[in-house]
């Protein structure tokens, strides 16, 4: 993408650059090429989502789609939580639906229009942070709402023998605490890392191409090319996966708020 | 990592938007469209199961009325098959009957005509009794000139017949 002087940086890609500047008592909130990549994952899923408006009794592949989508987080929410989970389902869902084509919106090849660069919205620790602190304060909130400080009781499982009443409340209570973090960096780290490694082979071919000796390009060039397409294809399964492991955590987590152990 | 060296310029600012673009996909697709769609997938499962059970109740009333049906065709054919037997029956009590009164009529007939013959056979008898002994005195008279009384030639013939 940037490249200064024939290098290619591949962390060039997560630059943050301000499109329209704005500031709001003090805090610097300018519109940014995140920013639009966020508004863009919102339209996608609305007009996704609009596919499933129609509400024919026999539906058609779009409305089908959608209600495939609502299915799948209905059945993960209620298989979790159970019948109680019904109103999680939007939480769990916008969480997916918002990785899911964040992840997707990423991968899109806008690169092939000159200018225009491609974001990946959950390749930043500030926003994975904001999705993870959203979960896990669903969880505290839910908890404490429910169960007032019964739910402190999450902490010390049945059948603690007594002896060991020392240690697993504590055990317990780090496993807790560490959930945002886990989700938060396991999002970040799996989203930055496949776009390094893409951006760096996609390097080499390029520059093997662009190499002044003629051996190069057969020798480095295509085989990164083909490797390439392989990372590709395991990017955007790994797109998918990701949002899924992060809504299936969020909804165990709920689980654990809703019904304690 | 621009994530990391950009964070203190660029919080703000993904924290504000972020907040925004995610409430505004929680509140108007989370929680104004899914649960539309969640309604629809719900009255077409309810459509489905109320057909299904409106089928399955059509099934079942059709089933009783075949079994009304089989029923009375059951009952039926028995009542005709047993109009039928009363018919046979009835049918054999008169031609036995029947043919009780002709034997007894032919009977009456066969005695009256054995009664009849008996008599022209006794009337026949007797009346040979007196040809024999006519024949027999105009033979003995004949033979040996004899005259034999009308009774003396009678009693012989009796006598005669009565040892042959």
């Amino acid at each position: 993408m940037a490249s200064e002087g024939g290098k290619i940086d591949p962390m060039h890609q997560f630059m943050i650059e301000p499109i329209a500047p704005l500031n709001l008592a003090g805090y610097d909130i300018s519109f940014t090429n995140s920013s639009l990549f966020m508004i863009l994952v919102m339209a996608t899923i609305w007009v996704f989502m609009l596919g499933g408006m129609k509400r024919e009794m026999v539906p058609g592949r779009w409305q089908a789609a959608v209600e495939g989508v609502n299915g799948f987080i209905n059945d993960m929410v209620s298989t979790s939580v159970g019948p109680e989970g019904k109103k999680y389902v939007p939480l769990v869902f916008s969480l997916f639906m918002f990785i899911l084509v964040a992840n997707f919106m990423g991968m899109m090849p806008f690169g092939i229009v000159p200018g225009v660069h491609a974001f990946t919205v959950t390749s930043h620790l500030t926003v994975t942070a904001v999705l993870a602190i959203l979960s896990f304060g669903t969880v505290l909130v839910v908890g404490l709402w429910k169960h007032k400080l019964h739910f402190f009781s999450l902490f010390v499982p049945h059948g603690t023998p007594w002896w060991l009443m020392w240690l697993i409340p504590f055990i317990e209570l780090f496993s807790f605490l560490i959930r945002p973090f886990s989700l938060a960096l396991r999002l970040f780290v799996a989203m930055t890392a496949g776009h390094v490694l893409m951006k760096v082979l996609a390097g080499f071919v390029i520059n093997g191409l662009n190499a002044d000796a003629a051996w190069v390009a057969p020798v480095v060039s295509l085989p990164s090319f083909i490797l390439m397409i392989g990372i590709t294809m395991l990017e955007l399964l790994v797109c998918a996966i990701q949002a899924y492991v992060f809504a299936l955590l969020t909804s165990l987590y709920i689980n654990d708020a809703v019904n304690l152990h | 990592m621009p994530q990391i060296s950009q964070i203190l310029a660029t919080y703000a600012s993904q924290f504000f938007w972020l907040l925004i673009v995610f409430g505004l996909i929680y509140f108007v697709i989370g929680r104004g469209i899914l649960p539309r769609v969640d309604a629809t997938v719900d009255a077409r499962d309810a459509k489905i199961a109320g057909d299904l059970a409106a089928a399955e109740q059509a099934r079942a009333e059709a089933s009783d009325l075949e079994g009304a049906w089989q029923a009375e065709l059951t009952q039926t054919r028995a009542a005709a098959q047993a109009e039928a037997q009363k018919a046979k029956a009835k049918a054999q009590k008169d031609a036995v009957s029947r043919i009780a009164k002709a034997d007894a009529e032919i009977a009456a007939k066969t005695a009256d005509a054995e009664a009849v013959i008996a008599k022209a056979r006794a009337k026949a008898l007797s009346g040979i009794d007196g040809v024999a002994a006519d024949a027999a005195q105009d033979i003995v008279a004949k033979v040996s000139g004899i005259k034999v009384t009308p009774a003396q030639a009678a009693q012989a013939v009796k006598t005669v017949l009565a040892n042959g």
